[in-house]
């Protein structure tokens, strides 16, 4: 013991050997437990239950108990894997990446940033104020400020559970896309008066926390916190959106929606951005309603318009801006940013 | 005495971190007081980016999340 003291180096790592182990051991326990949810939800349905295999209630239990497991096993093990990634990034040092470029560059660079920095919307404020400060021009911060919260990584895991990766994938890109092109935007349109002016007043003091040097255990461990907080705070989302879903699967029939939420219906996608504004909360539950919807004749485009509304123009997050933007910027945010979503809807819709 | 202060506008994490702190002083017997900064201008004193923060004697020693009790036991003892 009193040899490990002495050589902090060596107890590091065999601490990380351990966490390591750890690790892997759960992995194998997730593949396993991921394997055996389909056999396992067939056979409580169609064998315990005694449900007539074809029926509606069949299809629609069976759905049930496949899909909730599924999802919160994906929702656990990505989230932990994005968790880990993403502690190797930080606000201040993407503030620091991002302090000597231009605008055009800056923005892409900046969308990407905002996807792999850990973000929380209730730090949007003070975040704001840092980058600004630090010099960064207006419209490359907003780059930041869009893709942080739209490419939400609950929203990228269901869809990925729901759909495939093809459709996580164009989520992934098409909201950094409008991220960037919504930040060159808003950086042309020259809008810095609209920010409100102690902003412009603020000096920052330089006593930032020294750049933490973690452990691989204290990263899983951060991690694992914060893994086990999302999914308290959605899984509940998750069950209901799912029985919902199951539902409409079992019971509504098919292309019931196709003249409502189709792609020939031109209104569908503008309605869904419209809808999706104060749905905050909720966006873990709304994933699998959609999917069962898109099912009975829902188009793709719309549905993902649906969902960047739904965590892209969150209205807390709005309030919380208005501490730092005039009015007129944040009008300006969210018709910039609810135009890009509304165009990529169409795009798809025309395209698949 | 020491001087604690919880950086943020009043989010859930703050409050959460407010009554940790107020938990490990209460546990070690400390004499603190403990300040709740909530305006953006002051919390830049600190070069704060992520809430919630937390100052012992001036010094911003977490930002961002919840440090465990341990911590910040050793935070406030040291």
């Amino acid at each position: 013991m009193a040899k490990s003291v002495t050589n902090p180096a060596f107890e590091r790592s065999t601490g990380d050997r351990r966490a390591w182990l750890l690790v892997g051991g759960a992995a194998l326990l997730w593949i396993g437990a991921y394997n055996i949810i389909q056999p396992l939800a067939n056979w409580l349905t169609y064998e315990l239950f005694g449900i007539a295999q074809g029926s509606h209630l069949g299809e629609a239990v069976a759905f049930f108990l496949y899909d909730v497991p599924k999802i919160l096993l994906l929702l656990s093990g990505m989230i932990f894997v994005i968790s880990t990634l993403r502690s190797f990034f930080s606000p201040e040092r993407t503030r620091a990446l991002l302090g000597g470029k231009r605008e055009g560059v800056g923005n892409v660079v900046a969308a990407a940033l905002g996807v792999l920095t850990p973000f929380c919307s209730c730090s949007a404020v003070p975040l704001f104020i840092g980058f600004v400060e630090a010099g960064i021009p207006l419209g490359v911060t907003f780059s930041f400020l869009i893709a942080a919260p739209m490419v939400n990584e609950v929203a990228l895991v269901m869809l990925f559970g729901m759909f495939g990766w093809q459709v996580a994938g164009l989520y992934l890109v098409s909201g950094l896309i409008i991220a960037i092109v919504s930040g060159l935007v808003i950086g042309r349109l020259q809008m810095e008066r609209y920010v409100e002016d102690f902003v412009w007043q603020i000096k920052g003091g330089g006593g930032a926390v020294a750049e933490e040097h973690l452990t691989w255990s204290q990263r899983f461990a951060r991690a694992w916190e914060n893994t086990r907080e999302i999914i308290s705070k959605v899984w509940l989302y998750v069950v209901i959106g799912i029985a919902v879903g199951a539902g409409i699967h079992g019971y509504v029939p098919q292309d019931a929606l196709a003249g409502v939420m189709g792609a020939d219906a031109w209104w569908s996608v503008p309605m869904a951005v419209i809808l999706g504004v104060p749905l905050y909360a909720s966006a873990a539950g709304v994933i699998p309603v959609v999917q069962a919807l898109m099912a009975k004749g829902a188009a793709l485009g719309t549905v993902l318009a649906f969902m960047m509304a739904v965590v892209a123009l969150s209205l807390p997050e709005l309030i919380i801006l208005r501490r730092v933007l005039k009015p007129r910027l944040i009008a300006t945010f969210v018709g910039v940013t609810a135009a890009g979503i509304i165009l990529i809807g169409y795009l798809f819709n025309l395209v698949i | 005495m020491l001087n604690v202060k919880i950086l943020g506008s009043g989010c859930a994490n703050c409050k959460r971190l407010e009554t940790i702190v107020r938990k490990v002083i209460a546990d070690h017997g400390l004499q603190a007081e403990i300040e709740k900064v909530t305006d953006y201008g002051q919390m830049m004193r600190w070069n704060l980016m992520k809430t919630p923060g937390l100052v012992v004697n001036d010094t911003l020693v977490s930002s961002g999340r919840i440090p465990t009790e341990a911590e910040i036991a050793s935070w406030l003892t040291s």
